[in-house]
């Protein structure tokens, strides 16, 4: 549809010769031109997607620039001090810290994708539907979500990861249910205002049945929000999963993971091998802050009289 | 005399709010009917159910509001009794609605195009996305306005222009019958005559007929064939525009009248009707005027007057007329 009014000609397609002399970032990463004239926020979802999709990069090509296995034992003396060899030093089983800290993320990243993506199949649309429908199903629903909501979230994620057993899909759902009920509340109080916009009335009375109402006129202006969620989502994921591998309800201890570092780290940390602990540590906060960066200038954004 | 079905006739409408205070009757006991290619003007002061009465036309009336009473004949088919579907297929392009506020009207996420397109082809799905595109360029061209602005999105627009977006979209599928909200309240003085000159030369060329909501009354008296003066839910006054400015019977409809600023007349001030519309919740016994009627009798305020019709083709709800006076 909108390709079809665009190519029928009538899109003015303006360039500003600014724009093209930026150059290679702006081309790089496509709409930063328009996000750097957001100004403080826009900037801030830059600074975090930088930080995200660097890591993100590292964690996937880290088998082929990882110096060492990061999963074998005795590369190293272990607890070795950073130095030449070993750039973040070893940790008590003689393994590559620098390699663990390249290879590391990669669970986590997937405990959080899936994470998000199961609230995002569940939440945004039983948010939707609860809220247009109304009545007592709304009312039930509130009450559940409510009800979840009421817990601490690591409480109530380490209580069904526990139950669930360990694995990644199992720490997925179990962070996911404490976080559907976030979805569920923005989603449903934004569109407890959208339903009463003139412009969903008008479609009404066009004629237009519930189901599109919802899909086309309720669903597309909430997505602003529902994404300023499942950034700020995949931030407390990272951290709840960070939490859950730390207590033992991680993954296997064969694959690198920072939160098992985390968990190995602080035993060693008395011994004063601050290195094992530090450096994942320090990863997971890069992460996390990416996220809630890219989240909180996402919100800022959001707000529609900005947008154009 | 063989008398032609109308396009739309009413009759003993009534509409009730069921609030949690108690039923409020926004609509109470209306009757009209409009021909082809005829204006009805519908006047009266905020809450006095003008919205309420244009949206009971197309069954919309939002919760906890309900048409308990009367019959809606459109085209000799009753409205009332129409299946959801059967609605769905009303609205738009049977009747359509242009809402007072243009500014949130359209949805701010689709482009003007996206809007003509789908309502286009919800309604005749066998017609191709390029056709309706070519009819969209028309129909905009028909309002005044470029066709190259259906790639906009609405906030490109002014004001002025989003409302004759909304006209457009009101007259996409040739509707019979065409309900404006108070379609011009939002705009400034200069647009309003434009935009409702806009409705009147497009209700000519398209046939149709036009529902004109309004608290103006000087608005629907040079625009309309009829007219009907609603005051806290019931119609005081229907008649054809020239009996209305010509010989106003209802005290309330001469108040209007008065209100209005004449540039001939070296008048230093306006006549206002003094108070404020009665409390729906709370109605004073007897005609509901009579709080603010100027010639208000002893027995206006103990039984309620029932619509006469006092001349030929004209209604008056008021206590000091008689039947066929």
């Amino acid at each position: 549809m909108l390709t079809l009014i665009r190519g029928s000609g009538c899109e003015v397609v303006e360039v500003d010769k600014s724009k093209v002399r930026k150059g290679m970032l702006s081309s790089l990463i496509p709409g930063l031109s328009s996000l750097s004239q957001r100004g403080l926020a826009g900037w801030l979802v830059v600074l975090g997607f930088i930080m995200v999709t660097s890591i993100v990069v590292v964690t996937a090509i880290s088998p082929w620039v990882v110096p060492y296995n990061p999963s074998q034992i005795n590369v190293g003396r272990p607890l070795l001090s950073p130095n030449s060899q070993f750039l973040f030093g070893t940790n008590n089983m003689g393994q590559d810290v620098f390699s663990r800290v390249l290879s590391g993320g990669g669970i986590m990243l997937e405990v959080s994708i899936l994470s998000v993506m199961i609230c995002l199949l569940i939440g945004v649309p039983i948010g939707l539907l609860s809220s247009y429908v109304g009545g007592i199903f709304d009312r039930f629903l509130c009450l559940i979500m409510d009800s979840i909501y009421a817990f601490p979230g690591l409480v109530l994620a380490i209580a069904i990861a526990a139950m669930l057993g360990r694995g990644v899909t199992n720490m997925a759902i179990s962070i996911a249910v404490v976080y559907v009920p976030s979805y569920f509340r923005v989603i449903r109080s934004q569109v407890l205002s959208i339903k009463e916009m003139p412009y969903v009335e008008a479609a009404k009375a066009a004629g237009a049945k519930g189901r599109t109402v919802l899909s086309r006129y309720i669903f597309p202006n909430v997505v602003p929000s529902i994404v300023v969620v499942a950034t700020v989502n995949f931030a407390d994921a990272i951290l709840t999963a960070a939490g859950l591998t730390f207590i033992g309800l991680g993954v296997p201890v064969d694959i690198p993971d920072w939160g098992w570092d985390l968990t190995n780290g602080s035993r060693l940390l008395s011994s004063g091998a601050w290195w094992v602990i530090a450096y994942p540590g320090l990863m997971i906060i890069l992460l996390a802050l990416g996220f809630t960066l890219m989240g909180e200038g996402l919100s800022e954004m959001a707000n529609p009289r900005l947008r154009e | 005399m063989v008398v032609s079905q109308p396009l739309l006739s009413v009759n003993g409408l009534t509409v009730e709010y069921w609030a949690r205070r108690g039923k409020v009757r926004a609509v109470e006991d209306v009757s009209f009917s409009i021909d082809k290619s005829e204006t009805l003007g519908v006047v009266g002061e905020s809450g006095c159910g003008k919205s309420t009465l244009g949206l009971s036309l197309m069954r919309l009336v939002p919760y906890p509001g309900r048409v308990v009473k009367g019959k809606i004949l459109l085209k000799g088919r009753d409205v009332l009794g129409f299946s959801a579907s059967e609605m769905r297929n009303l609205r738009g392009k049977d009747i359509s609605y242009v809402f007072q506020d243009p500014m949130t009207s359209l949805n701010p996420v689709k482009k003007i195009g996206a809007h003509f397109v789908e309502l286009i082809r919800a309604h005749e799905p066998r017609v191709s996305e390029k056709d309706a595109v070519v009819r969209t360029r028309k129909l905009l061209k028909d309002v005044g306005i470029q066709s190259e602005r259906i790639g906009d999105y609405p906030h490109q627009l002014s004001g002025g222009m989003r409302q004759r977006v909304m006209i457009a979209l009101a007259i996409a599928l040739n509707p019979s019958l065409v309900i404006a909200d108070e379609p011009t309240t939002a705009l400034d003085v200069i647009v309003q005559a434009k935009i409702l000159d806009l409705l009147n030369a497009l209700r000519d060329s398209y046939g149709m007929a036009l529902v004109l909501i309004t608290h103006d009354l000087s608005i629907v008296l040079e625009r309309s064939d009829k007219i009907i003066v609603m005051y806290a839910g019931h119609m005081v006054e229907y008649a054809r525009s020239e009996d209305i400015y010509r010989n106003p019977q209802h005290p309330y409809t001469q108040g209007l009248l008065k209100a209005i600023p004449n540039v001939e007349l070296d008048e230093q001030t306006l006549n206002a009707i003094a108070g404020s519309p009665p409390d729906l919740l709370n109605l004073p016994k007897g005609c509901r005027f009579w709080p603010r009627c100027y010639c208000a009798k002893e027995r206006c305020r103990e039984e309620e007057p029932r619509l006469i019709c006092t001349e030929q083709d004209h209604y008056v709800r008021c206590g000091k007329y008689k039947e066929g006076e």
